[in-house]
């Protein structure tokens, strides 16, 4: 598949509009275990990832990437932020302008990485990690129908954080009180994979 | 929601612009209103630079001032402001001898102050407070919240900071503080915060909740009213035993209101609380008691002691002015 300026946009515009368009659903879960703006922040940041779209969709994978992770750094605050920003800019720094299937998953998992040690966290701790590292262990293993599995695994691990306890973020304060809901960071990370795969499959 | 504002979209902007008119003598605000700045910068002088979420004034923009901070960066209503905010405010005040981030221990907090260290080429130093006992921390959990016990922090490092001390004597006073102060607080009613437009939590008329923390956030647990009196008794407890030997000698008592409490209860609460340290051995030497680390309209208040020796004491009693404290000048 040919990585055009259409579909660059294309993705950008996608992975914006699905967190844009659950702000509401997003900052509901957040009420529910946090402090309820997680929603209303992302929503800010990819708002101001949409007014660039048209300069972003020129540039280069990397470049996109890193530029998307500075609007969200700088717009997003609170946690959400330097978390969202700290993924998008490593993913940037490691990704060839010139790219195969193995580099992508080399430079998404450094990103998770870079989450883990911004966050000082890991899986099992009810948050956006929870979905992105098994994102990135789905990327390097697997090679045929890759898109259905991403979509899979995307949805069924922000579902595996509705039974956790949270032990970091705000959430954490809850205790076994934050059992039973969804975790908003493992919805949003769940929303933007499944943006990206559905872009690509109607470009298929 | 019942407020003082215009729109919500602007509450922030407009209350930074009303502050800084206010207090023109004192401090100037950014023209993107990113930080408000002390008006006169001292020359080879360590910058103190504090900020976080907006909603909690006058933390910390009340405190920018001769002889406690240099800029203070405000975030939305309840989240920490973006590292873009605390570069730009340090580029503005710094003058050579490094800055110091006095930073509640929030993960938001921590994530955007350690951002804009990693931009920016200036020395860096950083203290968290985490003064708040009412959530026991554990290996895992993000660890404790910083409060009003962050005031106590930024007052006496300021007068440090004020009187020359190089970066890294500030950074260990203000650890040395810091573990030297503890707070718990209690809240009768929710906030509202203006975007979100309904109050963060529901509690009956006849609750309180023991150990909220200043966003409005879940504490020790939610109780039927009390008097004041066990109030007191409840957190003087709390605090006591978190700090159990060392809680000797002389101490201030910080009684914070959050907001929406009349200050005939804080000092109610002063005279309780007071009367429980004393018995448990400890003499109260320097006191504190008004609005200084709200939550918004929330109703209720937090105690603060904070167990000082004689250099602590000397730097709280160091001449201050700013928004919210003034003495000395």
């Amino acid at each position: 598949m040919e990585l055009t300026a259409d579909l660059k946009a294309a993705l950008i515009r996608q992975v914006a509009e699905a967190v844009i368009s659950h702000a509401d659903e997003l900052t509901a879960l957040d009420q529910a275990i946090g402090d309820g703006d997680h929603g209303v922040n992302l929503k800010r940041g990819f708002e101001a990832v949409l007014a660039q779209l048209n300069t972003l969709a020129e540039k280069d994978p990397g470049e996109i990437l890193k530029a998307v992770g500075t609007a969200l750094v700088m717009k997003v605050g609170g946690a959400s932020g330097p978390l969202y920003g700290t993924l998008f800019m490593t993913m940037g720094k490691h990704l060839p302008p010139k790219f195969s299937l193995s580099d992508l998953a080399q430079a998404f998992t450094a990103g998770v990485e870079a989450v883990k040690v911004r966050g000082k966290s890991d899986v099992g701790q009810k948050t956006m990690l929870d979905v992105l590292v098994p994102v990135a262990r789905t990327l390097q293993e697997s090679n045929d129908d890759l898109l259905s599995k991403l979509k899979t695994v995307a949805e069924s691990s922000a579902h595996a954080t509705i039974p956790m306890k949270a032990v970091r973020g705000r959430a954490s304060f809850l205790g076994e009180r934050s059992v039973g809901h969804m975790d908003p960071g493992a919805r949003s990370s769940s929303l933007m994979v499944l943006a990206v795969v559905e872009t690509l499959e109607n470009h298929r | 929601m019942k407020k003082l504002i215009n729109s919500v979209e602007t509450v922030l902007t407009e209350s930074l612009s009303g502050f800084c008119q206010a207090h023109e003598r004192i401090v100037v605000g950014d023209e993107q209103l990113r930080f408000v700045r002390r008006k006169e910068l001292k020359r080879g002088k360590v910058a103190l630079i504090s900020g976080g979420g907006s909603g909690h004034e006058p933390l910390h923009i009340g405190f920018v001032g001769h002889g406690m901070l240099d800029a203070a960066c405000p975030g939305q209503v309840f989240t920490s402001p973006t590292p873009d905010q605390m570069v730009a405010a340090a580029e503005a005040v710094h003058t050579g001898a490094g800055v110091l981030f006095i930073v509640k221990n929030y993960e938001g907090d921590v994530m955007n102050f350690d951002m804009a260290k990693e931009m920016l080429s200036v020395e860096v130093a950083t203290v968290l407070t985490n003064d708040d006992v009412a959530v026991e921390t554990s290996t895992y959990s993000t660890g404790r919240r910083g409060v009003a016990g962050t005031m106590v922090v930024e007052k006496i490092v300021g007068a440090a900071a004020e009187e020359g001390q190089d970066l890294r004597a500030l950074q260990h006073l203000g650890e040395h503080v810091n573990s030297r102060t503890r707070s718990m607080g209690i809240a009768l009613t929710s906030c509202t915060v203006p975007a979100a437009g309904k109050p963060t939590f529901q509690i009956g008329d006849d609750e309180m909740e023991l150990g909220v923390g200043i966003h409005g956030e879940p504490g020790r647990r939610r109780v039927k009213l009390m008097s004041a009196d066990e109030i007191a008794a409840e957190m003087v407890g709390a605090i006591l035993n978190d700090f159990g030997h060392a809680a000797k000698g002389e101490a201030l008592l910080l009684i914070n209101g959050f907001g929406g409490t009349p200050l005939m209860e804080p000092y109610l609460m002063y005279h309780s609380t007071r009367r429980l340290l004393e018995a448990r051995g400890l003499k109260v030497v320097r006191s504190l008691v008004g609005n200084f680390v709200t939550s918004l309209e929330m109703a209720g208040c937090s105690v603060t002691v904070s167990l000082l020796d004689p250099e602590m004491k000397r730097l709280w009693d160091a001449p201050v002015d700013t928004a919210a404290l003034r003495w000395g000048m």
